[in-house]
């Protein structure tokens, strides 16, 4: 049976692709399904509660929460999709170079690894945030890097295999160079891995973007991110829970879409790991 | 053992000066003027000069990064910018506090976790497995923030029976912790499903089954040991998570923790405090991920004899 004929049996999965699906389309056609302009206020409407008019409520300002979650899925995926871009050519280059240097290169690397896996979740990129400052941009790189180590590690480990391997000794004994060897030989065997944990990297680099933008170290207002939504929501909370809480809900479902993917896509690629975490 | 233990313990030390070089070099890397973005733009310019003789600015970064470090080797990490107190202190104010919180999360994230793993390998493909996996899965899509103002909607404001936010009693803790532990339980459950079930299609857990041993001991005995190193090494990088949900889930109650004086750290650009603060967390990480690998040798005696 084929990787994808599995996917499309896990229901889950496919569920999963699905809510990308919607994801990507609002993204894309925001302009056109957003009932509002998501910057327009209307303050006598202040946290009007969800109805006719507004589907979802209305925030602090009286904007529409759904028009700001759909715009809000731009920031999401726009960032999500860079900052995966970041970690997974980071890791890719650093990973492949330390794997086949070996020596001191590979010790040197390894040890600069470990020094940022030492950060608890969050910190580096909280770290690299209050040194750079707030934006989109900024959040991207912060959440991107955070991202570079585990998949260096990734990376190397896979290249230090496949070195070994007898398939590779051949092309190497028939005289390919290495770049050709990293092309036709390494490469291809590393990606299914590299696909799988880009997907589930993008589920958590959604939840970082989103924590960094509640804390207000993130994307900055007027921009309709999520995140920050939660947080200017949390203001008036008591009086008007479905300021900040719907916001979450979108959070969540994309969150979940990516996580879903990832986990069908690994059980696809390698049932070996079927039901593992 | 005890030399295995001294040599884990000078092999963090390099980890802990990368930290500290780390954070340095990207506060250093900062665009325009520190000093300036500290104070802001209407300091005066003696201000301005004690400041930069105070972090030393004048001097290059590796000599401030050497001086730094021998600094916190004889226990001090400097004075804050904002409150103008030792760092120390106010670490020290604010560490009792992210310490009961964690503390708290981890062990309901341990039990739960492991609990409720262990109940859906013992029954899989059962309802409870079912619902488990599927609670698992929101688990670890939900933004522990978001998380956290939905149980503030649902049982300060709706039910009334615990507190919007704040410390001081058990009823304040309750709403925080359970926070902070819900991504952890899932990771945890999934986990120790996965182990559980790879142990027991296991030839000596069929051995113990096959000589009569109750399905009880077979568990408890053969098969949970052995499942544990792996849970274990998860319950080591989980603390890592749990520290830094602390400093979303802190922001949240306004709980006086380590995690919500970071935040204020940063907003407030007071970098020696914040070096402090980051320092501290990694310290602890590396020293629990230490004590993890000291226990595997109790669990399984084939690793403490090499």
């Amino acid at each position: 049976m084929t990787a994808w004929m599995r996917f499309y049996r896990n229901r889950l999965a496919v569920l999963g692709l699905a809510l990308i699906l919607v994801l990507a389309l609002s993204a894309a056609l925001a302009p056109w399904l957003a009932p509002y302009d998501p910057a327009r206020q209307s303050l006598v409407e202040k946290r009007s509660k969800p109805g006719a008019k507004y589907w979802l409520g209305a925030d602090e300002f009286g904007r529409d929460i759904l028009s700001r979650v759909i715009y809000g899925s731009r920031v999401a995926l726009l960032v999500g999709v860079l900052s995966v871009l970041i970690a997974v050519a980071g890791g890719l280059v650093l990973g492949t170079i330390s794997g086949f240097a070996g020596g001191w290169v590979d010790a040197v690397m390894m040890r600069g690894i470990e020094i940022l896996l030492a950060f608890p979740y969050l910190l580096l990129a909280l770290a690299i945030v209050a040194a750079m400052g707030t934006g989109a941009l900024n959040t991207t790189i912060a959440v991107g890097v955070w991202g570079i180590p585990t998949v260096t590690r990734m990376v190397r480990g896979a290249v230090l295999a496949l070195r070994e391997t007898e398939y590779v000794g051949a092309a190497r004994a028939l005289g390919a160079a290495t770049p050709a060897l990293l092309r036709r030989h390494i490469l291809p065997n590393i990606v299914p891995g590299l696909v799988v944990y880009a997907t589930l990297f993008m589920a958590n680099a959604i939840l970082l973007e989103a924590a960094l933008s509640f804390l207000g170290l993130g994307v900055q207002p007027p921009t309709a991110s999520w995140g920050l939504m939660v947080s200017t929501g949390r203001d008036v909370l008591l009086v008007a829970p479905h300021v900040a809480t719907v916001p979450g809900v979108a959070i969540m479902i994309a969150v979940l879409a990516f996580n879903l993917v990832g986990d069908g896509l690994r059980d696809a690629l390698d049932p070996r790991l079927r039901g593992s975490a | 053992m005890l030399t295995f233990i001294v040599r884990r313990l000078l092999l963090a030390v390099p980890v802990l000066l990368g930290v500290v070089f780390v954070v340095m070099l990207t506060v250093d890397l900062l665009p325009g003027d520190a000093v300036t973005l500290m104070l802001g733009e209407h300091a005066t310019k003696d201000a301005v000069a004690r400041l930069r003789d105070h972090l030393g600015l004048d001097k290059p970064f590796l000599v401030r990064y050497l001086e730094y470090v021998g600094r916190v080797a004889r226990g001090d990490l400097g004075r804050s910018i904002q409150q103008n107190r030792p760092v120390a202190a106010e670490l020290a104010d604010a560490w009792p506090a992210t310490l009961q919180l964690t503390v708290a999360a981890l062990v309901l994230a341990a039990v739960t976790g492991i609990v409720a793993g262990v109940a859906s390998a013992v029954w899989p493909n059962s309802l409870f497995d079912a619902l488990a996996r599927l609670g698992s899965l929101f688990g670890l899509s939900m933004p522990i923030f978001w998380t956290g103002l939905v149980l503030i909607v649902v049982f300060s404001l709706w039910l009334n029976w615990l507190p919007v936010g704040g410390a001081g009693s058990l009823t304040h803790l309750v709403l925080p912790a359970v926070t902070l532990a819900l991504p952890s339980i899932a990771m945890i459950a999934r986990m120790t499903r996965a182990a559980v079930l790879d142990v027991l299609y296991q030839d000596y857990v069929r051995t113990a089954r096959a000589k009569g041993v109750g399905e009880f001991l077979v568990l408890g005995r053969h098969a949970l040991r052995n499942a544990f190193i792996p849970i274990l090494t998860l319950l080591g990088l989980q603390s890592g998570q749990l520290m830094g949900g602390a400093v979303l889930t802190e922001t949240v109650f306004a709980w006086p923790g380590l995690g919500r004086l970071m935040v204020k750290a940063i907003f407030a650009r007071d970098y020696i405090l914040l070096q402090g603060a980051v320092l501290v967390f990694a310290l602890v990480f590396v020293v629990i991920n230490l004590l993890v690998d000291l226990s595997y040798g109790l669990l399984d005696p084939r690793i403490g004899r090499q």
